[in-house]
């Protein structure tokens, strides 16, 4: 195992966590979700967040053995497990985004350096700086038209698919876990503009919040 | 705006989430410590400007974050190509002075017409 020095950087539970979105909830409000609500949104907040860099087959191999899941080989892939609670996502030909529920991570990060031992890799824990918002609703696409540059027609976009691209003045890895739902892994710096523009984009769909 | 296809993702994508960086395939001096001045500033600073068939580097910044080249022709704006780093070139300005000179000519023609 390499001599990497890690570190648990998930606070003891006696310390209250505030979801990356707690101020804006608390400023912009959180309209109530309703039968006429053509969007939900739903956050998601302190899911672990890895990014593994390294030979695809090497990971490919770790990954496999420790969560029962394929690397996604092909660009743009996402791939969940039996659960859906666990996904892997292609962002680059060298490096992938792994979501876990929060408080595996840590353990999970130390697995997987043992397994890897002395391969050419990385792992680097970006929990803290990322969130994951999920949108729910026949009119997620017609939302997504208006706030991405990438094409968000669900012929264009099927449900396995996964992108980096522009959202509103920011970036945002954009990706589809099902036929349903939408996910958005926004930066948590962003957390609040990318809020705030759901909500002004999520208007006319009457878009309601399910708060965290 | 472009439509840029990006090698890595394999899909076209956006303009807006690329950037470009220059010139592409500029070879650092093997043995800088024995170069002249002038090879090296060469290298630093002199840059082709052509009229035509120009490689270029560029970053698929919002994306994959992986630099590759692309072949464009510097009149029409038109893409010819996109490579991975350390592919070549299908197309050159040898290669296409050919089938490319009459649309180039029109396009200067059309580009006089306008400024007389």
């Amino acid at each position: 195992m390499s001599n990497v020095n890690i570190y648990d950087s998930r606070a003891d539970a006696a310390i209250p966590a505030e979801s990356p979105l707690a101020f804006s909830y608390h400023r912009s409000g959180a309209p109530a979700a309703g039968a006429a609500s053509r969007v939900v949104l739903r956050e998601r907040p302190f899911l672990g967040h890895l990014i593994l860099r390294g030979g695809a087959i090497v990971l490919d191999e770790a990954v496999r053995d420790e969560l029962g899941m394929n690397l996604p080989g092909r660009p743009q892939g996402l791939v969940l497990d039996a659960s859906g609670e666990r996904s892997i996502q292609w962002l680059s030909p060298d490096e992938w985004l792994l979501i876990v529920p929060g408080g595996e991570e840590f353990a999970l990060e130390g697995r997987l350096r043992e397994r890897l031992g002395d391969a050419s890799f990385a792992i680097v824990n970006v929990s803290g700086g990322q969130t994951l918002l999920e949108l729910e609703g026949d009119a997620v696409p017609e939302l997504l038209m208006k706030s991405v540059i990438y094409d968000a027609h669900p012929q264009h976009f099927p449900v396995g698919k996964g992108v980096t691209t522009v959202f509103a003045k920011t970036t945002t890895i954009l990706r589809r876990p099902d036929e349903s739902r939408w996910e958005l892994v926004i930066r948590r710096s962003f957390a609040d503009y990318c809020y705030r523009w759901l909500l002004d984009a999520g208007e006319e769909y009457a878009i309601g919040v399910v708060a965290a | 705006m472009f439509q840029i296809y990006c090698p890595y993702c394999e899909e076209l994508r956006e303009e807006e989430e690329f950037h470009p960086k220059g010139e592409a395939h500029i070879a650092r001096p093997l043995d800088p410590e024995a170069c002249s001045d002038e090879e090296w500033g060469d290298y630093l600073f002199f840059r082709d400007n052509p009229r035509g068939v120009h490689h270029e580097l560029w970053v698929h910044a919002v994306g994959c974050r992986k630099f590759f080249n692309i072949t464009r022709h510097t009149v029409s704006y038109e893409i010819l190509e996109t490579y991975r780093m350390g592919e070549q070139p299908t197309i050159t300005a040898e290669s296409v002075s050919g089938d490319l000179a009459g649309r180039e000519s029109a396009a200067t023609a059309r580009q006089e017409g306008v400024r007389a």
